[in-house]
């Protein structure tokens, strides 16, 4: 293998680049991205750079004496994928021949109908983003959040900080429902109201008031939310259109092996657009968290260098959040669970761990300010044999 | 010095977290060797003495970067920074921690004096 074009600059491609390197690919390394930025560590976004704690600086993923030996194409989009001619096609007509490929092109922010063309109305994904939302921020405006899962969660609770009026909306009857279930998602979504934020549930929202700018938020159920600021949070799409007719596999992100090989020899897919499949869930899944972006390059570029995908299955997902001064952290998969118990501290406190269960196997774990305990409950996790379902 | 605890009480596979400014972390590896590093990880706010102790390795609990205790050198990404190591004296079962002269590497965000026990960001 002589060249091996990583598409896509943010941790996931960054790590595959590591790991090209690491595992002794020596000739060319050309990695593209959609953004001019080099790879910068998005989590902080909605959290210390939006409190203004973090500077650009602080958001570099790379060392400042690393050297890769890499070839970054950055402001670039990759546009199509010729696995005839083995060739990313770019936006700009360039034509990146390589034997192999490592496919890391994440995933966006999805949006709302009718917010383009309206002032004050953000998502949050990219560095740009942030600047634009941070440039917003201000003691005293209303902001309306649209969606209570983690990043609309993380956005209200720094803006609380900051000293502004925020109102979460949530179309689910219970927020974070899905990643957490319910019985978690009720004590989770509890902070909002601990510290001053309005949570608005079961209601979607039917649009936009104000011309250029928006001035508020009609909901389904007919009121109608003042809002100097919107933002909506309500997650993600894998960008792989740049895929379609290439004869890759998707579905929901790009299927891939347990491995992290695509339906294409010679192409891994890695981070927030990959669908590998997961032998404990028995199906493929797409997951969208940071520490796999880190972590699952490895195991792909194992693949791709050695064109066997056999070995270690990853890892159970994991994710982090801090929110009003509390840090969650869960690992595993809540939604094959039967059972979620407390094993430790008490809900009521701000400072708990449980545990989910399917047929008396733990699956899950989630933490409330309980650090330790869940460090060794997620090593576990990750230790236990892997079962499929039944 | 600063004075930890009897040796007898920090089982091996265990860390223990100091009060100081910046806080420490003190650790029994399974081989029986006792290091003491700042236990705020270089990267981001999180407490090391949480985090998972393997061999002579300690890794975040929140990000899972590595630090070879010896050194405080990272041996995993995200971190990018050492973390700053003390000298360890064990007197008569009891540890002793050194405190280093050396300027300390706390994440962003993070100053002396500014962390609360439980970390959080």
């Amino acid at each position: 293998m002589r060249t091996v074009a990583v598409v896509g600059a943010s941790l996931a491609g960054l790590s595959s680049a590591r790991a090209l390197r690491s595992q002794g690919f020596d000739g060319r390394l050309v990695v593209i991205g959609d953004e001019l930025h080099r790879p910068y560590d998005r989590p902080p976004l909605s959290k210390e750079f939006l409190a203004g704690t973090f500077t650009r600086d602080d958001l570099a993923l790379e060392d400042a004496d690393e050297d890769l030996g890499v070839e970054w194409l950055l402001g670039v989009r990759a546009e199509s994928l010729d696995l005839t001619e083995r060739t990313v096609v770019l936006a700009d007509g360039k034509r990146v021949r390589a034997d192999g490929v490592v496919v890391a092109t994440g995933a966006r922010a999805r949006t709302l109908a009718g917010t383009e063309r309206l002032a004050g109305v953000h998502t949050l994904r990219t560095l740009d983003d942030a600047v634009a939302l941070r440039a917003e921020v201000e003691p005293g405006r209303r902001l309306v959040v649209i969606g209570a899962g983690f990043i609309g969660a993380e956005v209200a609770s720094t803006a609380r900080a900051l000293g502004l009026d925020v109102t979460v909306v949530e179309a689910l009857a219970t927020p974070l429902a899905g990643p957490l279930g319910t019985d978690m998602g009720v004590i989770v979504s509890a902070l909002h109201a601990d510290h001053g934020v309005r949570l608005i549930c079961g209601t979607g929202v039917r649009g936009f008031t104000g011309v250029e700018r928006v001035d508020g938020v009609a909901l389904d159920d007919g009121r109608v939310l003042p809002a100097d600021l919107v933002l909506v949070g309500v997650g993600a799409q894998p960008n792989v259109e740049w895929l379609q007719g290439s004869g890759l596999e998707l579905d929901n992100g790009v299927r891939c092996d347990v491995g992290g090989l695509t339906s294409s020899p010679g192409v891994v897919a890695v981070g927030d657009c990959a669908a590998w499949y997961d032998r404990r869930l028995g199906r493929h899944h797409r997951v969208e968290h940071w520490t796999g972006a880190l972590d699952r390059p490895k195991r792909a570029v194992a693949t791709l260098l050695s064109g066997d995908s056999s070995g270690p299955d990853a890892a159970p997902p994991y994710f982090w959040s801090d929110q009003y001064g509390v840090r969650l952290q869960f690992a595993g998969d809540a939604r094959s669970a039967d059972t979620v118990t407390i094993e430790d501290g008490d809900p009521a406190d701000r400072c708990f761990l449980a545990v989910y269960r399917r047929d008396q196997e733990p699956v899950g774990v989630l933490g409330m300010n309980q650090v330790r305990a869940f460090t060794r409950w997620r090593r576990m996790l990750g230790t236990a044999s892997v079962v499929a379902p039944s | 010095m600063l004075s930890v605890c009897p040796l007898s009480s920090l089982a091996r596979g265990e860390a223990v977290r100091v009060e100081a400014e910046p806080p420490i972390a003190v650790f029994h590896t399974e081989d029986g060797e006792v290091f003491a590093l700042d236990d705020t990880c270089t990267h981001q706010d999180a407490s090391l003495a949480d985090g998972w102790l393997e061999g002579c390795e300690i890794e975040c609990p929140l990000h899972a970067s590595r630090f070879d205790l010896r050194t405080g050198q990272v041996d995993a990404p995200p971190a990018k920074k050492p973390v700053r190591t003390h000298r360890v004296v064990v007197e008569d079962g009891h540890i002793f921690v050194e405190l280093s002269a050396e300027e300390p590497n706390l994440p962003p965000g993070v100053s002396v004096g500014s962390q609360g026990a439980g970390g959080g960001a």
